[in-house]
């Protein structure tokens, strides 16, 4: 385990030795202190464990590392992330994962407004709340939450899959609660245990895009 | 007044292209959308005009003193333009084409392509709102980085490719089903403003071993608060879009009442660098509207580092080729007119994604065409320069420049001909 200490390395020097490692590496990384832009653009299968409270872009466009932050983290948590894990165990701002195409993204707390927004392949799991307008624009992956959804979950939301174990403020334009199918109970269970959450499938409910607003309609204008 | 018959007049307020568009309005119930950039008739640089040396100074001979152009990014680069507007032999066109005039070239809305990449010798990836086909395994591949906050043609909007080109491989791309509506977002989705574009590009640089350029493109609108915004947040170059640039696909209420001219953004942006103390230290290109090594030269003239050319480099490739006009004419147009470029039937095969119109585009003759053309510009803008007594392109100064319009006094902040005087600073 190679320890990184914040007080004493520069942002540049965590993520030039992370970039750097080999798949197995193990790195622990302290004293944080809400700094920006750690941990970003990993492209092998490290173990990250990162102890504090994190800034922006947490993660950013991970690719294969698995990175667990004991903490907080600050707005656009694993942006656009590839693939691997990132695990939080507090709360989330912002645009997590936004536009993130693979991967898997739990967030053990709340995850603020836009969640998963325009999300194209990733796959989040939140232990509590989330907050407006996530799944915004979300393109495929799944949106498991397992406590409340804010306003307008889903607009405008073309092929990913929501998963809603509490309840729904209310739906964005376009989304609407769909059959919950045994393809459907099966992936959530996955996704569920692959996240250690402990809750049953039966519990939720889907959300998906209604498919009026993919072309033009004339007659769907109050909705654009 | 009508040619044929005196008696018919036409009016100034409902001429017949409002009329037919009020009337095609009536019929569909939707905006017109469509490609290509500005028609109407605004200040450019034509309203200026260079004061050739005389007796106060002398020229320097054409061809036999030098007058050179070198400068770090090219003088004239190649904009963004996506691979889904544009067909894959397009793209590799404008990557040929860039290389052999010794240039850099631009990916656009949708990723990088292979063709793309493999052609262009220098790459700047745009990082757009919509990350649609955004990897990080391209971003380390490309040069430089452009991220995108706005466009000339729809400063505030977002891209538009209608679901006649969302074709398989476009829809593989961008991660999105085949022939639907693609509408990308107007703003990114992860920062809310200048203060967060600052740490993006902290992670942008982390992300790329601080080793590429970073680019900030801004569509003209209030250049001078956001080309010092763009510097602040830490940006290599500034790219400032004006309103006569061209877009693939967006509506003409958007192309032609959003967004200033060329002529003033060029000024305002070297105004906001200067009381920085960074003009040249971030360099500025220039974009929107530019066709000729006249284009150039006054664009350097007011401070510009470099140019960047659009639709002036499809245009090259054959975009509007008389050879093509029967069938412009077989889909409501001709050469000269076409602007449908969402349409996705473009006759020359440059704006399409049909596979028999792409392979009329030949890239190898598309890219020597385009750099022919880039070459010209580079002599035309050489042939002013010297004409001033310039023995580099970036000693052309607003000095050497008069308007010959108010306007274009007023905008470019050059003395209108035959007087010293520049409105809104004096002078008689």
């Amino acid at each position: 385990m190679t320890e990184i200490n914040l007080e004493k390395s520069t942002i540049r020097e965590l993520n030039e030795a992370l970039q750097a490692g080999s798949s197995g590496d193990k790195f622990s990384v302290n004293n944080t202190v809400g700094k920006h832009a750690l941990s970003v653009g990993l492209t092998t299968k490290v173990d990250v464990e990162i102890n504090g409270h994190v800034g922006y872009y947490c993660a950013g466009m991970n690719q294969q590392a698995n990175i667990i932050i004991n903490g907080n983290a600050g707005p656009g948590l694993a942006e656009n992330m590839m693939s691997g894990q990132v695990r939080v165990t507090g709360n989330a701002s912002q645009y997590a994962a936004a536009t993130a195409h693979g991967g898997l993204l739990v967030i053990e707390g709340d995850s603020s407004s836009r969640c998963g927004i325009s999300m194209k392949g990733v796959n989040i799991v939140v232990g509590g709340n989330i907050g407006h307008m996530s799944a915004f624009m979300a393109q495929s992956g799944c949106l498991v939450v397992c406590g409340d959804a804010g306003d307008a979950l889903g607009d405008s939301i073309y092929e990913a899959k929501i998963y809603v174990r509490g309840k729904v403020k209310s739906l964005g334009t376009d989304c609407i609660e769909k059959e919950m199918r045994d393809e459907h109970k099966k992936e959530l269970q996955q996704l569920l245990s692959q996240s250690k959450m402990s809750h049953g499938v039966e519990e939720f409910r889907r959300y998906g895009s209604a498919r009026k607003l993919y072309n033009f309609d004339i007659d769907q204008v109050d909705d654009y | 007044m009508s040619k044929d018959n005196p008696t018919l007049i036409e009016s100034a307020t409902f001429p017949r292209h409002v009329i037919a568009e009020i009337q095609r309005a009536a019929k569909t119930g939707i905006y017109d959308i469509r490609g290509f950039g500005a028609k109407r008739d605004i200040p450019t640089f034509d309203d200026l005009v260079f004061l050739g040396a005389s007796t106060s100074r002398y020229p320097l001979e054409g061809y036999r003193e030098k007058c050179t152009t070198e400068v770090i990014l090219g003088n004239i680069t190649i904009a963004g333009m996506s691979f889904g507007s544009l067909s894959a032999q397009a793209k590799e066109s404008l990557g040929r084409g860039a290389t052999i005039a010794g240039t850099s070239t631009t990916t656009g809305d949708g990723g990088m392509t292979p063709e793309e990449r493999g052609h262009s010798k220098t790459l700047v990836y745009q990082y757009l709102p919509s990350r649609y086909g955004m990897n990080p395994d391209d971003l380390r591949k490309a040069d430089a980085i452009e991220i995108v906050l706005g466009q000339g043609a729809k400063p505030g909007g977002g891209g538009m490719l209608l679901g006649q080109k969302i074709s398989p491989r476009v829809a593989q791309m961008r991660n999105l089903p085949e022939g639907i509506d693609q509408r990308s977002a107007c703003r990114h989705p992860d920062w809310t403003g200048p203060d967060d574009l600052e740490i993006k590009i902290q992670e942008l640089r982390e992300i790329t071993n601080w080793e590429k350029p970073i680019y900030v493109k801004v569509g003209a609108t209030r250049v001078f608060y956001d080309v010092t915004l763009a510097v602040k947040a830490g940006a290599d170059v500034v790219v400032v879009d004006g309103m006569q640039g061209g877009t693939a696909a967006t509506q003409d209420v958007f192309i032609e009442h959003v967004g200033i001219p060329t002529l003033p953004a060029v000024r305002m942006a070297v105004e906001a660098l200067q009381e920085m103390d960074m003009h040249r230290k971030v360099q500025l290109i220039v974009s929107g509207g530019i066709r000729s090594g006249a284009d150039v030269a006054k664009a350097l003239a007011l401070g510009a580092d470099a140019v960047s050319i659009g639709t002036a480099a499809l245009i090259a490739l054959g975009d509007q080729s008389p050879e093509f006009d029967d069938e412009y004419k077989e889909i409501g147009s001709a050469a000269g007119f076409w602007d449908d470029y969402q349409a996705g039937n473009d006759p020359a095969g440059i704006t399409t994604q049909d596979p028999e119109l792409a392979k009329r585009l030949d890239p190898i003759l598309g890219g020597r065409r385009l750099a022919n053309y880039i070459n010209v510009l580079t002599l035309e803008l050489q042939t002013l320069a010297r004409a001033c007594g310039k023995s580099h392109v970036h000693n052309l100064e607003p000095e050497d420049m008069v308007a010959l319009t108010m306007e274009a006094a007023a905008m470019a902040g050059v003395p209108l001909a035959g007087t010293n005087w520049i409105p809104g600073k004096g002078g008689i």
